[in-house]
């Protein structure tokens, strides 16, 4: 390995040596024009766009109009403001500044084209001096030298939109109507990505798609399932269909870096942040929303990483995802972000703000919407020194009333969790102990659906323990804590209800001296993985929480990421790229049995279909649980005969198997013997040969 | 039967070789000084003095008379097994890697290393039964395999010598005229450097270990493949069971990579896989650093029908062999067969 190394060393020298860049930037690789060097590309439309761009090349140009017109002496002078007020923004390319004269008069025309070197720098500048007073009677108008051709474009006559014939679309349902009631995941591992079928009973996947170079980062479903997005430099995509996979629109957004859908799934929000040319700016960031079935866009937001960084007045890291955080549950009605001492809510209607103003909330932090209400839940930390408590607030949207304020003193840190029907939010202050020294931590628990909102405070049994996880039970009550120290920490449920009090919260029980650190509970409810993550090296334990037992304890070696399955029917751990070894997943009953084990070098991401809600009603959903014994006597039945019909083709195959083996074994043995006299004339006529050892060996 | 420890190496073991009758053990190390040990009881026989170098390879003949050593000194040397003394050396430019005694012990395959301006080579010299009658000049010399040539070894009635190494390719070559019979198929063979090669005790097939994390069970004659062993390791070492349709596939991570943290994220225990189907069935556990080499004593008959006799060596911490037995009797190393009723072993 050693020498290895000394080899990539001298490599690098070697480059450097003859000036060669190893750091290669994928970006500025070009096929040559007409070339496609055997990659078959499948956005022939996209390739086409691009080529439009590339051919007129006057991306970057920008027309400055409502110039004063001046002779001859004054072109310089004008020219000198115009190039002053322009190089600001970004750098002029060379020779980059025209302004046509008049042949005859001599005089300017009032208009200057500018040419920048790069597109970014364009739009920036059109956006910045668009509107900008020269003086009272000049008020440029500036626009991109390409968007020209568009405006003229446009007919005068204003002619109705055809209105296309009605072509029912793909089921993109139909994978829930699967026979076998089976779930499916995305995997993707080395250049390809899969979409599969859990088929638990069989022990197996079954494949739905496949391909190579689907996404040239990263996959995503949508949050009903109904899409799987990819990403590409050109932009987003999103796929899907009755029995496999279409793309079934395109979202044209550059260098897009991180993608985010609403809960809806109506909308798609993507991302990208650009390099400035002057580097002492922050980076440009571009946002689009996209409605996700027409493509459109339905509102752009632009600007420097700056103004979408949050963390309220003294942020330091970058932007965080998703900037845009919605609200009021499925229906999309509301985004939200954060900014300094405001929250901008926007309504979907119209793309707007509520009201055309920010929430005005001094030195806000964070804030997080209900799941399910148009309710936001905001943080204020402590300011003046302590003079001024921090406090967290409950706002409903759009009317922006304030439903619940609860001060809290001495507190150096809080988060905020939702329970996932908005029914509880838990908040978790760290506060400082007297002496400021230390920090201990308390939860403050809203019972939202309740008269006037009540809140309770609870402290654990020993309150300087850290803690290390927080999980409410999904749709349920209850809700699990590790606390403690790092190495065994304990680990605690509590219920939101009490035996004989309805309002009250009440522990249930502490597990001692646990390998865990991250909890996953079960999207039923009733059962969580404990598991023990990193540092513990992939410890699950299986809980039973309603029973309060332990169903199973497994382990999967250096596992990086858990994720149950949406029916909470099966659970799947997985060792990501992060480690060299062991990458691949495993897919587990949800008491904690491993079903199978898949190996995949270079794996990078597992994720389960997401299902939308059921269709069903509260009553239809009761009576099926009423009667679960009479439904459950048809499956328990299907699953014996694959059962048997497996085992029945196991033992099939491996007779098979052991057959075609000896038939290979005794083809050979008939060879070796015709070869046996000449191989004793190789050992000068010693007898003692290889087969009779052979049939020694029989015997057993 | 108790696991013995054989105590007496000073560097890293690098081979091991039992004799046909499976009562003598020959161990190469680093420390230029193969030695030979009673295979029963461990006991410490002799040592073969006079390499200046690691000592990567041998073999032993047929009779158990002569021993043949292939070291990094670039020489490959013939012993008398019971008197210890040097009877021929085989001047090389490039360390020896490979070497194995033919059918009938009158030839025999040797590969060097790409040293210098030097390619690797496979050489075929001819064994005189009178070692003064002996001479340097070789009967056949094969080049063109790229990189090191791990392992050579004979094929039916010495016909052809099947090579493996670096290129991930296994080749089947005439011995006779050095011609190129046959080469692995790109699609189906390996995709890394080849380790180890292993024959059956019949010859009929060969078992190929590579870091591409799989093993492949190869028709000796036909070169077709027959099985794929897909384990989580690359594979440093592997070993046929003479009595059972068992492999036993043993590696882990380059010594450079090894994590400090835990010894399982290495990968080192032994697997063991059902020839036939092709599935995993057990694995010996216990170690720390990769496992380089594997062996089973072909003492069947000797100690009766249901005794292996499983060898490993560990490169990183120990220094010393390890025989471990595969029995129904204590041992120290576990050997866990899982789900399955038929097979011996549990052994602890």
């Amino acid at each position: 390995m050693a020498a290895e190394v000394m080899l990539m060393n001298e490599i690098e020298a070697k480059a450097a040596s003859m000036a060669i860049d190893l750091n290669i930037d994928f970006n500025s690789i070009q096929l040559p024009r007409g070339e496609d060097c055997g990659i078959v590309s499948d956005d022939e439309d996209v390739y086409h766009d691009d080529q439009l761009e590339f051919d007129s090349g006057f991306g970057n140009v920008i027309v400055v109009d409502n110039l004063p017109v001046v002779p001859r002496e004054k072109f310089e002078k004008l020219e000198g403001v115009i190039r002053k007020i322009y190089s600001q923004i970004g750098v002029i390319k060379e020779d980059g500044l025209w302004m046509p004269v008049d042949p005859e008069t001599k005089k300017t025309l009032g208009y200057c084209f500018i040419e920048y070197n790069t597109p970014q720098e364009a739009e920036l500048a059109k956006e910045k001096t668009n509107g900008y007073k020269l003086d009272r009677a000049h008020i440029f108008a500036v626009n991109m030298f390409d968007d020209f051709d568009k405006y003229m474009r446009v007919p005068d006559e204003w002619a109705p939109p055809e209105i296309k014939p009605y072509t029912p679309g793909e089921n993109l349902q139909k994978w829930l109507t699967d026979e076998k009631a089976r779930d499916q995941f995305v995997i993707r591992a080395g250049t390809d990505t899969e979409v599969l079928w859990n088929d638990a009973r069989q022990s197996k996947t079954e494949l739905v798609y496949k391909r190579s170079y689907w996404t040239e980062s990263f996959v995503q479903w949508s949050p009903l399932g109904t899409y799987l997005a990819t990403v590409h430099r050109q932009g987003a995509a999103v796929w899907g269909g009755a029995n496999t996979f279409n793309r079934l629109m395109r979202y044209a957004h550059p260098q897009v870096k991180l993608i985010d859908f609403s809960p809806g799934e109506k909308f798609l929000v993507t991302y990208s942040s650009h390099e400035p040319s002057n580097p002492h700016d922050a980076n440009r960031v571009v946002i689009n929303i996209f409605d996700v079935r027409t493509g459109k866009v339905m509102r752009d937001f632009k600007g420097s990483a700056d103004e979408f960084t949050i963390g309220g007045a003294g942020g330091v890291a970058g932007v965080s995802w998703p900037v845009f955080r919605w609200g009021g549950g499925k229906e999309d009605k509301y985004f939200a972000k954060l900014g300094k001492n405001m929250i901008s809510v926007y309504e979907t209607e119209t793309f707007s703000l509520i009201d055309k103003k920010s929430l005005k909330v001094e030195n806000v932090v964070d804030f997080s919407w209900s799941p399910t209400d148009p309710i936001l839940a905001l943080f204020v930390p402590e300011l003046g020194g302590g003079n001024q408590p921090a406090r967290v607030s409950l706002v409903q949207i759009p009317s922006k009333v304030e439903l619940r304020q609860k001060n809290l003193f001495s507190v150096s840190d809080c988060k905020m969790y939702w329970q996932s029907n908005g029914e509880y939010l838990a908040v978790k202050a760290d506060r400082y102990t007297k002496t400021k020294k230390s920090t201990y931590t308390g939860f403050e628990l809203f019972r939202i659906k309740e008269r006037d909102i009540p809140i309770e405070v609870l402290e654990l049994d020993n309150k300087n323990d850290k803690i290390i996880a927080f999980a409410w039970e999904p749709k349920g009550h209850r809700f699990a804590v590790i606390h403690g120290d790092s190495p065994r920490p304990d680990i605690s449920f509590y219920s939101m209800k009490s035996s004989h009090n309805l309002g009250r919260v009440s522990k249930l029980t502490t597990l001692k001296g646990k390998q865990a650190n991250a909890l996953f509970w079960s999207p039923g409810g009733r059962f969580i993985v404990l598991a023990g993550l990193k540092g513990f090296n992939g410890q699950l334990e299986f809980f039973n929480v309603d029973e309060l037992e332990t169903m199973a304890t497994a382990e999967h070696f250096m596992a990086t990421d858990i994720e149950w399955d949406p029916t909470g029917r099966y659970v799947a751990t997985a060792v990501t790229s992060v480690h060299e070894m062991e990458n691949g997943f495993n897919i587990w009953s949800f008491h904690g049995k491993l079903l199978y084990r898949i190996l995949k070098d270079h794996f990078f991401q597992f994720l389960w279909r997401p299902r939308p809600p059921s269709f069903l009603s509260a009553e239809k959903e009761e009576e099926i649980l009423k009667y679960l014994k009479k439904y459950s006597k048809k499956y328990d039945a299907e699953d014996q005969d694959v059962s048997m019909l497996l085992s029945e083709q196991d033992r099939e195959k491996r007779r098979m198997l052991k057959e075609e083996w000896e038939k290979w074994i005794s083809e050979w043995r008939r060879a070796s013997e015709e070869e046996k006299l000449e191989r004793q004339r190789l050992r000068d006529g010693e007898a003692s040969d290889e087969e009779e050892e052979y049939e020694a060996k029989e015997v057993e | 039967m108790r696991p013995i420890l054989m105590k007496g190496h000073e560097r890293p073991l690098t081979f091991l070789k039992y004799n046909r009758d499976g009562d003598l053990l020959f161990s190469c190390a680093k420390d230029h000084t193969p030695t030979v040990w009673f295979a029963d009881n461990g006991e410490r026989l002799g040592t073969y003095r006079g390499h200046n170098g690691a000592v990567w390879t041998c073999d032993v003949s047929r009779d158990s008379m002569r021993l043949i050593t292939g070291s990094a000194d670039q020489t490959v040397k013939l012993w008398n097994v019971q008197k210890g003394t040097q009877l021929y050396t085989f001047n090389f430019g490039s360390p020896a890697r490979s070497v194995e005694f033919a059918i009938g012990d009158k030839l025999a395959v040797i590969t060097t290393d790409p040293f210098m301006e030097l390619t690797s080579a496979i050489h075929v010299k001819r064994i005189a039964g009178d070692s003064t009658e002996q001479t340097e000049e070789s009967v056949l010399v094969i080049k063109g395999p790229q990189g090191r040539i791990n392992r050579a070894v004979w094929g039916p009635l010495n016909r052809t010598i099947i090579s493996a190494g670096e290129d991930a390719v296994i080749r089947i070559w005439d011995s006779e005229t050095g011609k190129l019979l046959k080469e692995s198929d790109k699609e189906s063979g390996h995709k890394k450097t080849i380790t180890s090669l292993t024959k059956a005790a019949d010859g009929s097939h060969f078992l190929s270990g590579s870091l591409d994390k799989s093993a492949k069970l190869w028709d000796t004659r036909t070169l077709t493949l027959i099985k794929t062993y897909s384990t989580e390791r690359p594979v440093n070492a592997v070993a046929m069971s003479p009595l059972l349709d068992h492999v036993v596939l043993g590696g882990g991570q380059d010594a450079s990579a090894v994590t400090t943290t835990d010894h399982r994220a290495g990968k080192f225990e032994a697997k063991f896989y059902d020839k036939i189907l092709q599935e995993e069935i057990g694995g010996v556990k216990g170690h720390f650093g990769p496992i380089n080499a594997l062996a089973f004593n072909p003492d069947g008959k000797r100690y009766g029908a249901n005794k292996v006799s499983l060898l490993i060596y560990n490169l990183l911490m120990e220094l010393d062999v390890v025989v471990c037995c595969v029995s129904n009797e204590p041992c120290l190393w576990k050997v866990e067969i899982y789900g399955s009723t038929d097979v011996f072993i549990i052994v602890n």
